[in-house]
C-alpha cells in the first residue's frame, strides 16, 4: 500500500515536471514549395520568432525595415518549399538562440525550465510538513455561525481581536504600560 | 535661472531629507522628542519644496527651453500643453522627479496623521521614508539631472553640464525631438504615476513594519495602521497595471495587452507579494500567526519595488553590458542589497520575539487556504522573477543572450492562476479554526450545480479546448459560489430586519466593506480572467494587402476597404488614416479608421480601429504604411473574442478595492465616541 502511494507521488511528481516542459514543435518533413506563400503562411512562422535586434518584439509585428526583410526572407524560404523547422533553425543559425521564445534544451538553460516547478514542489513540501507539525486537535468547539453569517466567519476566537471596544482597550492599556 | 533654481530647490530637499534621516536617529537614539519632531517637521517640508523644484522643470517643458537636454529630448515646439507637463515623464530624469514628488507627498501625508498613540514607531518610520527619499533624490542631483544643459567648449564639442564649463558657451537649439508618439496616448499619459504612486505608497507599510521590528513591537498594530496604506497602494499599482494592459493593446498594434515584456513583470512582481500580504496579514490579525511571514512579505514588497524602478531605469533588460555602463545601475544594484540586508538582519533579530505559536485545526480551516494562497502568489512570483532575471543570467555565464517568451510564462503560470481561481471559489466559504469536508461541502453542493451545468452547456455547444473548459469552469464555479453567499445573506437580513432586498444588499455590502470588498475583487478577477482566456485561446489573425473595394472574412466579419487619405501636416508629421468598413451577415456595421502617423524625427504610430462588442473586438491595423494607397493597402485584422470583458473586469476591480478601502462603519461609531 505504502509503495503504490510512493508511486503515485512520483507519478504526480513527473506529471508537474511534464507539464511544465517545452512541447515540441510537429515539423512537417515534405513541404511542398508554395509558388506565392500568403502573408498569413509567414506570419505563422514569424509570430513563433523574436526580432533579433529589437527588445522582445515578435518578428511578426515587428514594424521595422530588418523586420520587414527578415518576413520577405521567410516567405521566400516558403516559396522554396523549406518547412518551418527549417526556417527557425536558419534563423537562430545566423542569429543565436534569441530570436527562439523559449530557450533550446541545452546546456545552463535547462535551470529555466527545472527551477520553477522544483521550487514550487519545495514550498508545498516545506508547507505539508510544517503543517503536520502545527495541527493539533482543535482545542475549542469549532466557531460557531451566527444567524447574520452562518459560516462563522466574523465569529470564534480570532473575532475578539477585531472587536473595535477590545482592542481599544488594549491600545489604551499598552500606552499605559 | 529657473533651472538653476530648480536644481538648487532639489539640492536643497535632498539636504531636508537627509536632515530629517539623522535627526529621527539621533531622536530615537537619545529618546528626544525634539529632534524626533525637528526631523517630522522637516519631511513635512519636503513636499512644498520639491513641488516648487518639480512646477520649475514643468515650466521649463511648457515654455520650451531647449538647452536643457532634458527638455530637448522629451518635447518640442509642435507639441500641445498637456503633452509638454506630462513630458515630466516622458524620459529618464524626470521619472526620477515624479517618483521623489510622489514619495515626497506620501511622506508628508504620513507625519499628518496623529502620531499621539504610536509615537515609538515614529523617528523609525522617519528614517526608513526619508532614506528611501534621499536615494531617489541623490540619482536625481548626482547621475541624472534633468536640468543639465547644452554647452559648447571651445575645442567645438558638445558637452552636458549643469554649470559651463571653462570657457564653453550655451547651446540653444530652436526646436526639441519631441515625445516619442507611443507615449501620446492617455493610457501612457495615466500609466506611469499610477504606477509610480503604488510604488511609493508601498513604502509607507514597509517603514511601519521596519519600525515595529526595530522598536521590537510584536504586536500586529503596524498592520491595522497600513491597512488602509496597503490597500491604496494595491489599488493605485493595480491602475498602472491595467492602463499599461490598456496602452499596450490600443497603442501597439499587436492585437494583444500583455505579452510577459520584462518591463511588464517587473510591476507586478511587488503586486503578487502585495496580493500575498493583504491575505496573509488577516491571520495575524485574527489570530495572531505567522508574523515573521508577514515582516518577509512586506521586505519582499518594498525591494520589488525598488527593483522594478531599477528593471524600468537602467537598461539592465537589454543587456548585462547596457547595465554596466548605466549610470544609476550599479548604485540601484547596492541600494537593493544595502536595504534587503538590513530588513532582514533585522527581522532574523527579532525572530524569536515574533514567534507566535502556530495552532492549525484543519487543513481546509481559512488559515490554512490562505498559506495556500501565500504559497501560489509566490510561486508565480519565483517564475516572473526567473523569467526576467534568468536571460541575464544565461548571458553572464554563456556570453549567449535567450529569450524567455510568453510560451514559457503562459505554461509555467497557467496552473498556478488556475489553481488560485479555485481558492478563490472554495476559500471564502471555509472558516476560521476549523472546516471539514462536510462543511465545506454543504456550502459547495448548491454553487456546484449551475457550475456543473456551465460545464456541460460549455460543451454542448462544442468546446472542445479543455483549457477553456477548465478555466471557464473555474470562472462559473468563483461567481456562483460568491453570488449564492451574498444572496443566502441578503435574505437572512431581509428575513431578520425586515429591509427590502435592495436596502439588505446596500446595508450588507456596508457592514463589512472588507469581506465584500474582497468578494468583488474576486469576481472581477474571473470577469477579467473571462477575456484573457477569449484571447489567449481563441484570437485569429489575417492579414491581406486589399484593392479599393475588396473585402476580406475573419470570425464571420467581412471587412472592405473603402479608401485611403493621407494628410501631411505643417510640422513636418503626417497621418495615414484608412476607411475599412465592417460587416456581418451581410448588414454594415460601421467604419473603422486604422491610422498611421508619422513624425519628423522619423518615428512612427500607430493608430488602431476597433469595432467592439461585449462578445469581441475586430481589430485593424494599418501597416507596411509605405506600400499603401488609395488603390491598395495593406491589413492585418485580428479577431479577439472576449477581450472587453477584461477591461469591465479591472472597472469591478478598482470599485471593489474601492469599496474594501472605505471605512468600516463599526470604526466610525468608536471615532465619534472618543
Amino acid at each position: 500500500m505504502l509503495v503504490k502511494k510512493r508511486f503515485d507521488i512520483l507519478i504526480f511528481i513527473a506529471f508537474i515536471f511534464l507539464a511544465f516542459l517545452p512541447i515540441p514543435a510537429i515539423s512537417v518533413s515534405a513541404q511542398q514549395p508554395t509558388p506565392s506563400p500568403s502573408d498569413d503562411e509567414v506570419n505563422a512562422i514569424a509570430s513563433q520568432l523574436f526580432c533579433p535586434v529589437c527588445q522582445n518584439t515578435p518578428l511578426d509585428v515587428c514594424p521595422t525595415q530588418a523586420c520587414r526583410q527578415w518576413r520577405d526572407l521567410i516567405r521566400e524560404m516558403l516559396a522554396e518549399g523549406k518547412t518551418s523547422a527549417e526556417i527557425k533553425q536558419y534563423f537562430v543559425t545566423y542569429y543565436g538562440a534569441s530570436v527562439l521564445s523559449e530557450p533550446p534544451l541545452s546546456g545552463i538553460n535547462w535551470l529555466i525550465y527545472i527551477v520553477p516547478p522544483v521550487t514550487f514542489l519545495t514550498g508545498a513540501f516545506l508547507l505539508f510538513m510544517a503543517f503536520r507539525t502545527w495541527k493539533k486537535p482543535a482545542s475549542r468547539p469549532a466557531s460557531v455561525p451566527n444567524p447574520l453569517n452562518s459560516h462563522g466567519v466574523e465569529s470564534g476566537p480570532g473575532a475578539q481581536a477585531e472587536d473595535p471596544y477590545i482592542s481599544l482597550l488594549e491600545d489604551e492599556l499598552k500606552k499605559r504600560k | 535661472m529657473l533651472a538653476q533654481f530648480g536644481f538648487g530647490v532639489f539640492v536643497l530637499t535632498f539636504l531636508l531629507s537627509l536632515f530629517s534621516l539623522i535627526a529621527a536617529g539621533l531622536g530615537y537614539f537619545y529618546g528626544s522628542d525634539r529632534w524626533v519632531d525637528a526631523a517630522r517637521r522637516s519631511m513635512l517640508l519636503t513636499f512644498p519644496i520639491i513641488t516648487l523644484g518639480t512646477l520649475s522643470l514643468i515650466i521649463l517643458l511648457v515654455t520650451g527651453h531647449y538647452e536643457l537636454e532634458y527638455v530637448y529630448s522629451v518635447t518640442s515646439n509642435d507639441m500641445p500643453l498637456y503633452l509638454k507637463i506630462i513630458a515630466l515623464w516622458g524620459g529618464q530624469a524626470g521619472s526620477l522627479v515624479l517618483w521623489s514628488w510622489l514619495m515626497s507627498a506620501f511622506a508628508s501625508a504620513v507625519t499628518l496623521r496623529n502620531w499621539e498613540r504610536d509615537r515609538e514607531l515614529l523617528p523609525w518610520v522617519i528614517v526608513v521614508i526619508s532614506f528611501t527619499q534621499s536615494f531617489f533624490l541623490a540619482l536625481t542631483i548626482f547621475f541624472e539631472n534633468p536640468f543639465n544643459r547644452w554647452w559648447q567648449t571651445s575645442g567645438g564639442d558638445f558637452v552636458l553640464r549643469m554649470f559651463a564649463p571653462g570657457g564653453a558657451v550655451a547651446v540653444f537649439p530652436p526646436d526639441g525631438q519631441g515625445l516619442n508618439p507611443v507615449l501620446r496616448n492617455p493610457g501612457m499619459i495615466l500609466h506611469p504615476p499610477m504606477l509610480y504612486l503604488g510604488y511609493v505608497a508601498f513604502v509607507i507599510p514597509f517603514a511601519f513594519a521596519i519600525a515595529a521590528l526595530v522598536t521590537g513591537r510584536s504586536d500586529d498594530r503596524w498592520i491595522r495602521l497600513t491597512r488602509r496604506w496597503t490597500l491604496v497602494a494595491w489599488l493605485f499599482l493595480s491602475l498602472g497595471l491595467v492602463l499599461g494592459m490598456w496602452w499596450s493593446y490600443h497603442v501597439l498594434g499587436w492585437g494583444g495587452f500583455w505579452n510577459w515584456d520584462p518591463i511588464e513583470v517587473a510591476p507586478l512582481m511587488p503586486w503578487l507579494t502585495g496580493t500575498a500580504f493583504l491575505h496573509s496579514v488577516m491571520i495575524q490579525e485574527k489570530k495572531g500567526m505567522f508574523k515573521q511571514w508577514n515582516m518577509l512579505l512586506i521586505i519582499l514588497t518594498y525591494s520589488l519595488v525598488i527593483f522594478g524602478t531599477f528593471l524600468a531605469r537602467t537598461g539592465v533588460l537589454s543587456s548585462i553590458h547596457a547595465f554596466s555602463q548605466s549610470s544609476i545601475g550599479p548604485v540601484f544594484f547596492v541600494f537593493i542589497g544595502l536595504t534587503l540586508i538590513i530588513s532582514i538582519a533585522l527581522l532574523t533579530y527579532r525572530w524569536n520575539d515574533l514567534k507566535a505559536e502556530v495552532e492549525m485545526s484543519s487543513w481546509l480551516s481559512r488559515e490554512a487556504l490562505f498559506l495556500l494562497n501565500n504559497l501560489l502568489f509566490m510561486s508565480v512570483l519565483i517564475v516572473c522573477f526567473w523569467g526576467v532575471i534568468f536571460p541575464l543570467i544565461s548571458e553572464l555565464v554563456t556570453g549567449q543572450k535567450i529569450t524567455v517568451g510568453p510560451p514559457w510564462y503562459q505554461r509555467t503560470n497557467g496552473p498556478l492562476f488556475g489553481a488560485l481561481m479555485a481558492l478563490m471559489g472554495i476559500a471564502p466559504l471555509s472558516a476560521w479554526g476549523r472546516s471539514t469536508f462536510t462543511t465545506l461541502g454543504r456550502l459547495l453542493w448548491k454553487p456546484s450545480i449551475p457550475t456543473v451545468l456551465a460545464l456541460a452547456a460549455m460543451v454542448a455547444f462544442g468546446v472542445r479546448n479543455w483549457i477553456a473548459l477548465v478555466g471557464f469552469t473555474l470562472v462559473a464555479f468563483v461567481i456562483f459560489v460568491t453570488m449564492f453567499e451574498i444572496c443566502h445573506e441578503v435574505r437572512s437580513r431581509k428575513k431578520g430586519r425586515g429591509e427590502n432586498l435592495f436596502l439588505a444588499f446596500w446595508r450588507l455590502l456596508g457592514s463589512n466593506r472588507r469581506r465584500y470588498g474582497g468578494y468583488i475583487i474576486h469576481i472581477s478577477m474571473v470577469v477579467m480572467a473571462v477575456g484573457i482566456l477569449g484571447v489567449e485561446l481563441y484570437q485569429t489573425t489575417t492579414q491581406k494587402t486589399l484593392a479599393t473595394g475588396d473585402d476580406l472574412q475573419i470570425s464571420g466579419y467581412t471587412l472592405r476597404y473603402d479608401s485611403l487619405t493621407h494628410i501631411p501636416n505643417a510640422d513636418g508629421s503626417s497621418l495615414t488614416s484608412a476607411v475599412v468598413s465592417v460587416f456581418r451577415g451581410g448588414r454594415l456595421l460601421g467604419e473603422l479608421h486604422p491610422q498611421f502617423a508619422t513624425y519628423p524625427s522619423g518615428e512612427t504610430a500607430t493608430v488602431v480601429g476597433i469595432y467592439s462588442t461585449l462578445a469581441d473586438d475586430v481589430y485593424v491595423v494599418l501597416i507596411d504604411w509605405e506600400n499603401a494607397s488609395p488603390a491598395q493597402a495593406p491589413f492585418k485584422v485580428i479577431h479577439n473574442p472576449l477581450i472587453n470583458w477584461l477591461w469591465i473586469g479591472s472597472l469591478m476591480f478598482i470599485i471593489g478595492i474601492l469599496i474594501a478601502a472605505g471605512p468600516e462603519p463599526e470604526k466610525e461609531d468608536l471615532r465619534s465616541m472618543r
